[in-house]
């Protein structure tokens, strides 16, 4: 099967069960999609298919055939995306292990919803854990980022 | 920058090293003859933090673990100011686990107020060598050269010289004594005391920082292991036929079966090796295990609870005593009691355990997210029957610890397996793992009575405390409280009450106990700074007010005087003092922060706490809402923090934004056993705070000091699970004594 992994065409012929989560680190070395509970519980595995979000960590190979796979890597197409922008701002990161799944969840969130109120943001963030408590930082990032896209 | 391989850098700086007294007082180089051999020639180390290359890149070594709280930033602030050095042309390289740079363990929040002097005098004794090389050079006294922002000026002509300059000529000179060496002013700090942005933000947020979880070694295997459900449980049978189909699957290994005292050795179990971590995950799932669960198959958390109840009714082991307490409660015109229970925790940090190794047959090298290297070598070397010299330890980052990564088990896991496989092996825990199989926050129980006279002060204060102690992991006759941990926030009571008695309760435990992020305070600030709100609510009074009253008058609290065993988190007692002066400080100004006074809207209320941990003193007020279905959200936190002389202020800030968070957490989490097994296993059983629990906002305000430095990473957990409860309280007219807070509370 064929995917493309933040542009770059590539040909799969492993299992089709194994989760886009462990392609990438094991077989791509693409380290910055996070491990972090294995059960779309925490969302520090987030990466685009197809611009949507998913948690890769429970998305298999087989449901990526042929389509389009964004990592935090990725992001930005070697740019700074505004959203990471944004995270220097308000200098987000603490330990910085779920950030790569916060910015990838905020990214297709804020390219569905530009402007989005707060209570909006917490319900499309609620699925990613931040255990050093980035939370209300996080918040402010992605409404700096929703204004500098405005 | 050149780079440097470690074996030559270890060996350049071994025979440097000149010790006495601080390790860190060196001289600056070996002789010429070692120079040759090293490819470092042309660089040159002026102290075991520092080295400075001809191009004038200047390598600031962080000898502490990065787990969120910006170290690696504030230690090269710390470096840069006083080296006078550019921050732009700032590396940081990450040292490995050895002792040459004093304590490594990152815990117990003290790597700044353990490092800043030393720190700054090691900045400052190479500024000062960089002046003696300018003045060498140009044949002119050292005074007339002034260093600044990586330059050298001979003041009477101008004439400058740049850092990378003055390698060579500084590297023919003694380095001066960093204990004598003039330290700028306050007035003239450059980094130190700013909100200097952290060095690795740009990694983070591309996804290139590298953290335990994300080593890759040529030919390596990764594990995963199947561990006894109950402690100190064996395999009875084992049925491996179908982990060994699975495609990709390497092998499967016993470890060797763990018995008491647990320490930091290896759990035991079964390890699934394979060449990704899919096949070893799949293949330790696949494993038909029969486990011999053994003694701690009896325990039961919620019995447990019970029995550490029925202890703090009971008469227990004096701590600290002054006063006729029994005589006061006697005559109080009202005696009020209240028992709290808390129960275990999990650190629960983002990134489970994980660590690789490489092992042969002379030397052993590890790459762990760990907080403490040191231990972690001793430990892999004992594992592997090695000198401690064969084994060297790369600290990653950490994606975040709380205390579970300063438990080197993960590491001796790969160690061991390395050892058997001869290939490299990165053992990665799981969730479940960690949840399952963790070094536990311990579970507590404790009962505290008081007396009012009929004015509504509080005249007697008879505090029982009961829990299993950490000491029991390392030796299992150990069955009390120890002393270290009644120090946190139990044996130094701040409040002024004529007649007190505090005393301790025996616990066997029957899990791994071991720190979380600020240990014992959780439990002791979530009683006494409850109960100083249920005194309030008795003597009617407001709580705020009430608590400055318990407080008293500003004084310092001698326990040593007054003969209570009292280690003050490891520093002397005269420097910093328990000061009830600064703690009644961070209440007013927290007060005012919040506007405590003012009208609040409908169905919001505030609640107040204050606790001095880790030597710093923080005041938490918590403001929440709660619907007629029960439901809380916390609109506002407030925090006053004063932790002396601070580095980075936007740190800081962070810390105590994390740090409340953290807390509600601990008020929220909860990890029970049956049968000795561990009930919860994942994010979905075991709650953290998700953003929407978060509190709308947190404004810290940070209490401007000289004061001597201070803990910044553990200090404002302990107040924020009893402002929460005590907000709860307000808002409901329900108490809650015993953790978790539910959801949704109950409605009548
Ligand atoms: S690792 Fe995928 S959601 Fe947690
Ligand atoms: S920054 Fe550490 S888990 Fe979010």
């Amino acid at each position: 099967m064929k995917v493309t992994v933040n542009g770059k065409p590539i040909d799969y012929n492993g299992d089709p069960q194994m989760p886009v989560l462990w392609f990438l680190r094991d077989e791509l070395d693409m380290t910055g999609t996070k491990f972090g509970c294995g059960m779309a519980l925490c969302g520090a595995c987030t990466v685009h298919l197809d611009g949507q979000a998913i948690r890769s960590c429970v998305t298999p190979m087989s449901a990526a055939a042929d389509k389009k796979i964004t990592t935090i890597e990725g992001l930005g197409n070697g740019q700074e995306h505004v959203l990471q922008k944004a995270w220097k701002t308000h200098n987000v990161p603490q330990c910085g292990y779920c950030q790569s799944g916060q910015i990838m969840q905020a990214a297709s969130f804020l390219a569905q919803n530009p402007n989005p109120s707060e209570s909006e943001i917490d319900v499309a963030m609620t699925g990613n854990i931040c255990r050093c408590g980035t939370y209300t930082r996080i918040r402010a990032a992605i409404k700096t980022a929703a204004e500098d896209l405005a | 920058m050149n780079t440097v391989s470690n074996p030559s850098r270890r060996r350049f700086l071994s025979a440097s090293v000149q010790t006495s007294g601080l390790l860190l007082t060196l001289n600056l180089l070996p002789a010429a003859g070692l120079i040759a051999q090293t490819n470092e020639a042309s660089d040159f180390t002026p102290s075991i933090f520092i080295r400075i290359d001809t191009d004038g890149t200047v390598t600031v070594i962080c000898h502490r673990s990065e787990m969120g709280q910006q170290i690696r930033t504030s230690v090269a602030q710390i470096i840069a100011d006083e080296l006078e050095a550019d921050w732009a042309r700032i590396v940081i390289e990450q040292a490995t686990g050895d002792p040459i740079y004093g304590d490594q363990n990152t815990d117990g929040s003290r790597s700044i107020r353990r490092n800043l002097t030393r720190l700054r005098q090691a900045g400052a004794s190479a500024r000062q060598l960089l002046r003696q090389a300018a003045a060498k050079t140009w044949g002119v006294s050292v005074d007339e050269c002034d260093a600044s922002n990586h330059l050298v000026t001979h003041q009477p002509s101008g004439r400058t010289l740049g850092y990378g300059d003055l390698v060579t000529a500084a590297a023919e000179l003694t380095l001066p004594d960093p204990a004598t060496v003039e330290l700028k002013t306050r007035q003239q700090w450059r980094y130190i005391g700013k909100a200097v942005q952290s060095v690795d933000i740009d990694d983070v947020i591309h996804g290139n920082a590298i953290y335990g979880f994300d080593v890759k070694l040529p030919d390596m295997q990764i594990a995963v292991i199947a561990r006894p459900p109950v402690l100190f449980g064996q395999v009875k049978q084992i049925d491996e036929q179908a982990v060994r189909k699975i495609v990709g699957v390497t092998g499967v290994v016993r470890l060797p079966a763990l018995s008491a005292p647990a320490g930091f050795n290896a759990l035991g179990g079964v390890a699934v090796l394979a060449t990704n971590s899919w096949a070893a995950l799949k293949g330790r799932d696949a494993l038909n295990i029969e486990w011999e669960h053994g003694s701690n198959a009896s325990y039961d958390s919620n019995q447990y609870r019970e029995q550490l109840l029925a202890t703090s009714r009971k008469l227990g082991t004096l701590v600290r005593e002054h006063g006729d307490v029994d005589a006061a409660l006697e005559n109080a015109t009202q005696r009020i009691s209240a028992e709290y229970t808390v129960p275990h925790l999990s650190q629960a940090p983002m990134e489970p355990p994980a660590a690789a190794a490489r092992v042969d047959q002379d030397s052993a090298e590890i790459w762990a997210c760990t907080q403490t290297p040191q231990a972690t070598r001793r430990e892999v070397a004992r594992a592997l029957e090695m000198e401690e010299a064969q084994v060297t330890v790369n600290v990653t980052m950490l994606g975040g610890a709380f205390g579970r990564k300063s438990k080197p088990d993960f590491s001796v896991e790969a160690a061991l397996l390395a050892k058997h496989t001869g290939k490299p092996v990165k053992v990665i825990w799981s969730r479940e793992d960690d949840i399952k199989h963790g070094y536990y926050h311990s579970v507590s129980a404790q009962r505290i009575e008081a007396g009012l006279d009929a004015e509504g002060n509080t005249t007697g204060w008879l505090h029982r405390t009961v829990f299993p102690t950490i000491s029991s992991t390392f030796d299992p006759s150990q069955t009390y409280p120890s002393s270290g941990e009644l120090d946190l926030g139990f044996s130094d009571n701040p409040f002024e009450i004529a007649n007190m008695r505090l005393e301790k309760g025996e616990a066997k435990a029957h899990v791994r106990i071991g720190w979380l992020r600020s240990v014992a305070n959780v439990y002791h600030a979530f009683a006494v700074q409850s109960f100083a709100h249920e005194l309030a609510v008795a003597a009617k009074r407001d709580p705020k007010d009430y608590l400055l009253e318990l407080i008293g008058r500003s004084r310092h609290i001698d326990l040593p005087a007054a003969g209570v065993e009292y280690g003050n988190y490891g520093d002397p007692i005269e420097l910093y003092p328990i000061d009830t002066g600064r703690l009644a400080n961070v209440v007013r100004v927290v007060a005012e922060r919040a506007d405590w006074k003012a009208k609040r809207a409908k169905g919001c209320k505030l609640g107040i706490a204050v606790h001095r941990s880790f030597l710093t003193y923080v005041a938490t007020v918590v403001e929440v809402e709660v619907d007629d279905q029960g439901r809380w959200t916390i609109p506002s936190v407030h925090v006053a923090i004063d932790a002396g002389t601070v580095v980075n202020t936007d740190h800081v800030k962070a810390q105590c934004e994390g740090g409340s968070i953290y807390g509600l957490s601990c008020a929220i989490g909860q990890i029970t056993a049956t049968g000795g097994v561990i009930d919860q296993g994942n994010f979905n059983d075991y709650l953290v705070t998700r953003i929407n629990q978060a509190p709308g906002s947190i404004d810290v305000h940070i209490v401007e000091s000289d004061a001597p430095p201070a803990g910044v990473g553990e200090p404002s957990t302990p107040p924020f699970a009893p402002a929460f409860c005590n907000a709860l309280y307000e808002a409901t007219g329900q108490r809650i004594r015993q953790l978790p807070v539910p959801l949704r509370l109950p409605v009548s």
